[in-house]
């Protein structure tokens, strides 16, 4: 059944100038689910999220969101669309001139006419879904970097998007903090009937919480699988990711001349 | 030898070209922001929450330097004019300097360096901290709700920080040599008051400082939007802002003048 898929990826190509980032990426993510894309640092994650997003262009292929092109709609559709989108920061990017509620309230004071009355009950409702609904008043600078995160968690679900992506929501959290946010990524998903997008190198914690795995690397999807596949793949590319070894497809050098040479070791012909 | 002269030929034609570039984005960022102001204008009390960070903490400042300026003015007016016997125009110098020159131009100098750096910064920072793109992904334009608004508060207050300033200056003035000095309490004023045209002084020292509101603040938006989201970026941007808005001030400052009084009297 198509309707069933949010977002369906085609094909997608993306470029700056002339180095490729991401090449011909078939995805597609059904309604109610939490996939994760994992990858090696500049792989391309981010770069797909901002593609979903329309906040880039892509040179060949497209994005979907529900049934719809991303970068053939114009700026209004692409607003209207993003309505239906949250997205996650890696560090929150709460409003730091506005209190958490403000911060929560924003999109509904932006987007709705709902009276002042009503919002403060959906803004109450939705810091009590993340467990903050005490910290309403706190400025953004008072928050740990956990609690800042549930804050934004809290936002981006403010009007109820089908979507939200989230852009390693884990870095840099305490072990507490760092559950809390992957069993609040699961429930919220289930509770809101939305599907989840999360981008990541967190592999233990994300293969607890999520339905399907995609990995990218070098602009490609190297290896797709539902967790337990994914922890029993042999291909040697996931095998180290998953299990965080330091020399394999990916290699622990840079690029380098040999060793023996650049340490002036071997006789050098003039 | 040659090679030298062309590699620097080249890198003086690569910086030109940068420039006229970069002058070319700023223009457009700035069309995009008028464009883009109906939201504010509409909803003023994003304007007003704006107009007390940069227009009500700059008083301060403003206050201080322009009774300052206005007691230098009248004390070094006064040592000057007395050697020719005419202590009494002192009043006319001091308001004359300030209306037409100095309260227009060293306001919007100590506006560029209090509010355009902070607008810059403020700007930067939440660009670098990704709060920009949060709110495009909310599906809010950030040039309409976080740039704009900025905007319309820093042209807004700059007119009123330099009439202050004058009216600092001259009260400055009137410490000094009147109360201080001792020059005629009826003299300072009565010669002011004739010599201080409103429609050619006052007048014209207001279309000043305007330009100079519109120069800064579009400088300080553009500077803090267009700033890489770093913290030597944000730092780059808020001294670029300083500089180029001092600059431009001055600049505008003689263009302006050349049309405003050149020949006139």
């Amino acid at each position: 059944m198509a309707s069933d898929n949010l977002i369906e990826i085609k094909n997608l190509n993306f470029s700056y100038d002339t180095r490729a980032i991401l090449k011909g990426i078939d995805m597609t993510m059904r309604r109610g689910q939490v996939v994760a894309i994992m990858g090696g640092s500049g792989s391309g994650k981010t770069t797909l999220l901002r593609l979903i997003g329309g906040a880039l262009q892509p040179s060949s292929g497209y994005a979907k969101f529900a049934g719809q092109v991303i970068h053939q709609l114009n700026r209004d559709a692409l607003f209207k669309l993003r309505r239906k989108m949250g997205m996650l920061f890696q560090f929150g990017a709460l409003f730091t001139d506005l209190s958490v509620f403000d911060n929560v309230a924003f999109q509904m004071r932006e987007h709705t006419n709902l009276p002042e009355a009503m919002i403060r009950d959906l803004v109450l409702m939705k810091l009590h879904a993340v467990g903050l609904r005490g910290a309403h008043h706190l400025m953004p600078n008072e928050l740990s970097g956990g609690m800042a995160r549930r804050v934004a968690l809290a936002r981006s679900i403010a009007l109820d998007p089908m979507l939200i992506m989230y852009d390693e929501p884990f870095t840099g959290l305490d072990p507490i903090s760092l559950s809390v946010i992957g069993n609040l990524i699961r429930r919220l998903t289930d509770a809101l009937g939305m599907t989840s997008i999360v981008v990541t190198h967190d592999v233990q914690e994300s293969l607890k919480i999520v339905d399907y795995v995609y990995f990218i690397a070098d602009g490609v999807i190297a290896a797709e699988g539902t967790p337990q596949q994914v922890r029993d793949s042999i291909a040697p590319f996931v095998h180290q990711f998953v299990h965080g070894e330091e020399d394999g497809p990916v290699p622990f050098h840079y690029p380098a001349r040999q060793y023996r040479k650049d340490l002036n070791l071997e006789e050098t012909v003039v | 030898m040659f090679k030298h002269i062309v590699s620097g030929t080249r890198h003086i034609g690569h910086q030109v070209i940068e420039g006229a570039w970069r002058l070319g984005v700023a223009t457009r960022f700035f069309f995009l922001v008028l464009l883009k102001s109906g939201t504010s204008l509409r909803r003023f009390n994003l304007i007003i929450r704006e107009l007390y960070f940069t227009g009500v903490l700059s008083l301060i400042i403003i206050i201080v330097s322009g009774l300052f300026v206005g007691m230098v003015l009248g004390l070094q007016g006064y040592e000057t004019l007395q050697k020719y016997g005419s202590e009494s125009a002192v009043g006319t110098l001091v308001a004359l300097s300030l209306v037409r020159e100095l309260g227009p131009v060293v306001s919007a100098l100590l506006f560029a360096s209090r509010a355009g750096s902070a607008i810059t910064a403020e700007i930067g920072l939440m660009k670098a901290t990704e709060q920009l793109a949060a709110m495009g992904m909310m599906a809010v334009d950030p040039i309409a709700r976080v740039v704009a608004p900025r905007f319309w508060a820093g042209v807004i207050s700059m007119p009123f920080l330099a009439a202050i300033f004058s009216v600092m200056g001259v009260f400055g003035g009137y410490l000094v040599t009147v109360v201080f000095i001792g020059v005629d309490e009826g003299a300072y004023w009565s010669q002011m008051q004739s010599a201080v045209d409103f429609r050619f002084d006052i007048v014209n020292g207001f279309i000043k400082s305007c330009f100079f509101g519109i120069a800064v603040t579009a400088i300080a938006v553009f500077e803090g939007y267009d700033a890489p989201p770093t913290a030597e970026g944000v730092s780059g941007a808020t001294t670029r802002t300083v500089v180029t808005s001092s600059l431009v001030i001055l600049g505008l400052d003689f263009i302006l003048t050349a049309f405003m009084f050149r020949g006139v009297s």
